[in-house]
């Protein structure tokens, strides 16, 4: 297939060049669209306003938005899912999980018993490009990439999210109109 | 002057004394790294007469990041995620090399709705990368209006993204053996409706531009590169085809599911900025058509392969390429029989393009070189990686 080649232009052509033809149906299509702003059914708000009036209206992004990490708690016992089995920190390409073990003594069926439970977790969120790697990794789904995208902080330490930031969630200002 | 500076006007034969710059009508300007009209951080420094362009050259490697090296100390699937860095434009059509490369290599049995999910989504990005070629090209030139139509069905593309990866730009699309979730929930109706409003939408840039006295004088014979030249530089993707070569992956050697899909390869004539802009136009709606097949063929069944639980290919070269959006997209790939590549190359279509920059530039007047840039088509991250 194979497109025409721009032919010099006839006199009829001609004629349409001389009364600014061309311009003028660019500049009703434009028009259309200011007259057509009230009533465009394709838009965001239903009123020709395609922008998100952010941050005072918050965007609904997707379910599987891979925003802010979150360890998941067992909702009844609020102990973590966390087996401290290390697979996210492996599975990180940018090396930003730190998984810190201890060991405890716990008596399964009447015998003292060694288990390895999550002590500290560190999650580099400056290092992060939310791959969710770590996210399909997880065995327990305890490890989640949330909704939540506003990441920014004052200083690089508080991009290193500790334990009980990962579990607890940042506190976000809200701002409304 | 800085020394660099100096090096370059010394290649580009620019006098650098002061007795020889009296005598001499020839200037030296430095456009960019931080300008905007090229693309990210592209530094050209042009040698002109008047306003002439003599000779020019590029000045690259702002915006590098090691990625080649990067890949070198990462096991296979890790590696997926800096593909999408490279042309963060495309990210889903430069995932899809990275990952054809490996399940090729392997020698993984891919379902086949993994390869028609792959197929609408890279065309997809193939309209989103367009899109936002058609945008800036027509900003830099002086039409802005298009700027924010197309950007505008851009975002109904990121959106579908947003819903089917969990990010917008750098969406990390692809697994090793398929995807790594199904197509969610409503994706069949996100995809129909955009494919059925989007020609009216094409139109409307038709409209504004292709008969435009003043985007007719600024692209209709600007940057013209013949079919031998563009052959013998290595042009590849709508840069080639709009100088009249035939040359698409996706018909030569099909990948994904293009061996299933009917459409037509645009080609442009003259070569030069204008046939361009219409070959990409056209592409659009090529793509729109494939689009529009695969979502209907869609078979059922899983999206990914079998995998074994650590990738390691066997030893061996190995080379698989794709059409992306701005040209052919390669992966040259050394397995030592280990967990880490030894070699990862990547063969960047924006770097190749831009090797036609001088050639298509010279003889041409300064605002032109804003015009030749933006019809390339390049991505600073690609080129510099």
């Amino acid at each position: 297939m194979s497109l025409v080649k721009v032919q010099k232009p006839d006199f009829i052509q001609k004629l349409k060049r001389f009364f600014l033809f061309d311009l003028l149906k660019g500049l009703g299509l434009t028009l259309k669209y200011n007259i057509g702003a009230a009533t465009d059914k394709d838009s965001v708000a239903g009123k020709g306003i395609y922008t998100e009036q952010y941050p005072k209206v918050r965007p609904d992004v997707a379910p599987r938005f891979h925003g802010a990490p979150r360890l998941n708690m067992d909702p009844e016992t609020h102990d973590t899912l966390c087996i401290a089995c290390n697979l996210c920190a492996l599975a990180c390409p940018e090396d930003c999980i730190d998984v810190l073990a201890m060991d405890v003594e716990v008596v399964v069926a009447g015998k003292p018993r060694r288990k390895k439970v999550l002590d500290e977790f560190i999650f580099d969120t400056s290092r992060c490009m939310f791959c969710a790697l770590c996210q399909e990794a997880c065995p327990t789904s305890c490890l989640e990439l949330t909704q939540d995208f506003e990441l920014a902080t004052y200083s690089r330490a508080g991009f290193v999210w500790n334990r009980e930031m990962l579990e607890q969630g940042r506190e976000t200002v809200k701002y409304t109109s | 002057m800085l020394p660099q500076l100096e090096s370059h006007m010394h290649q580009l034969e620019i006098a650098t004394t002061q007795e020889a710059l009296l005598d001499n009508p020839e200037m030296v300007l430095n456009m960019g790294p931080q300008h905007p009209s090229t693309h990210g951080v592209l530094r050209v420094i042009l040698k002109l007469d008047g306003e002439t362009v003599m000779d020019l050259d590029c000045d690259i490697g702002f915006l590098h990041r090691g990625m080649e090296k990067i890949a070198e100390n990462r096991q296979y699937p890790m590696i997926a995620p800096y593909w999408d860095r490279l042309d963060y434009i495309a990210a889903v059509s430069n995932g899809l090399v990275w990952v054809e490369t490996v399940e090729q290599v392997m020698g993984l049995d891919v379902p086949a709705r993994a390869h028609y999910l792959r197929t609408i989504l890279t065309e997809l990005n193939r309209i989103a990368s367009h899109l936002l070629w058609l945008a800036t090209h027509a900003l830099d030139i002086g039409a802005v209006t298009v700027l924010l139509w197309a950007l505008r069905e851009r975002e109904e593309i990121l959106k579908i993204f947003e819903r089917q990866f969990g990010a917008r730009l750098t969406c990390h699309a692809w697994r090793i053996g398929g995807l790594p979730n199904d197509a969610y929930e409503g994706f069949d109706s996100d995809v129909r409706r955009f494919v059925n409003n989007f020609p009216k939408r094409l139109d409307e840039y038709e409209t504004v531009l292709s008969e435009n006295r003043i985007w007719l004088s600024r692209t209709v014979g600007i940057g013209i590169i013949s079919a031998d030249e563009a052959v013998a530089i290595g042009l590849s993707g709508p840069s080639l085809r709009g100088s009249g070569v035939a040359w698409d992956i996706r018909k030569s050697r099909p990948y994904a599911a293009y061996a299933d899909m009917v459409f037509d390869i645009p080609l442009g004539e003259n070569g030069d900025t204008f046939d361009r802009y219409l070959v990409r136009l056209e592409e659009m709606r090529q793509s729109r058509r494939i689009i529009q097949q695969a979502i209907d063929k869609l078979p059922d069944g899983p999206v990914s392969a079998k995998l074994p639980k650590v990738i390691k290919p066997p030893a061996g070269d190995y080379y698989h390429s794709i059409e992306g959006p701005k040209g052919e997209i390669g992966c040259y790939l050394v397995s030592d029989g280990s967990a880490q590549p030894y070699r990862v190359r990547v063969r960047p279509p924006s770097l190749i393009n831009l090797q036609a920059l001088r050639q298509m530039c010279i003889g041409h007047l300064v605002a032109d070189v804003v015009a030749i840039i933006g019809t390339l088509d390049i991505v600073l991250g690609e080129i510099d990686r």
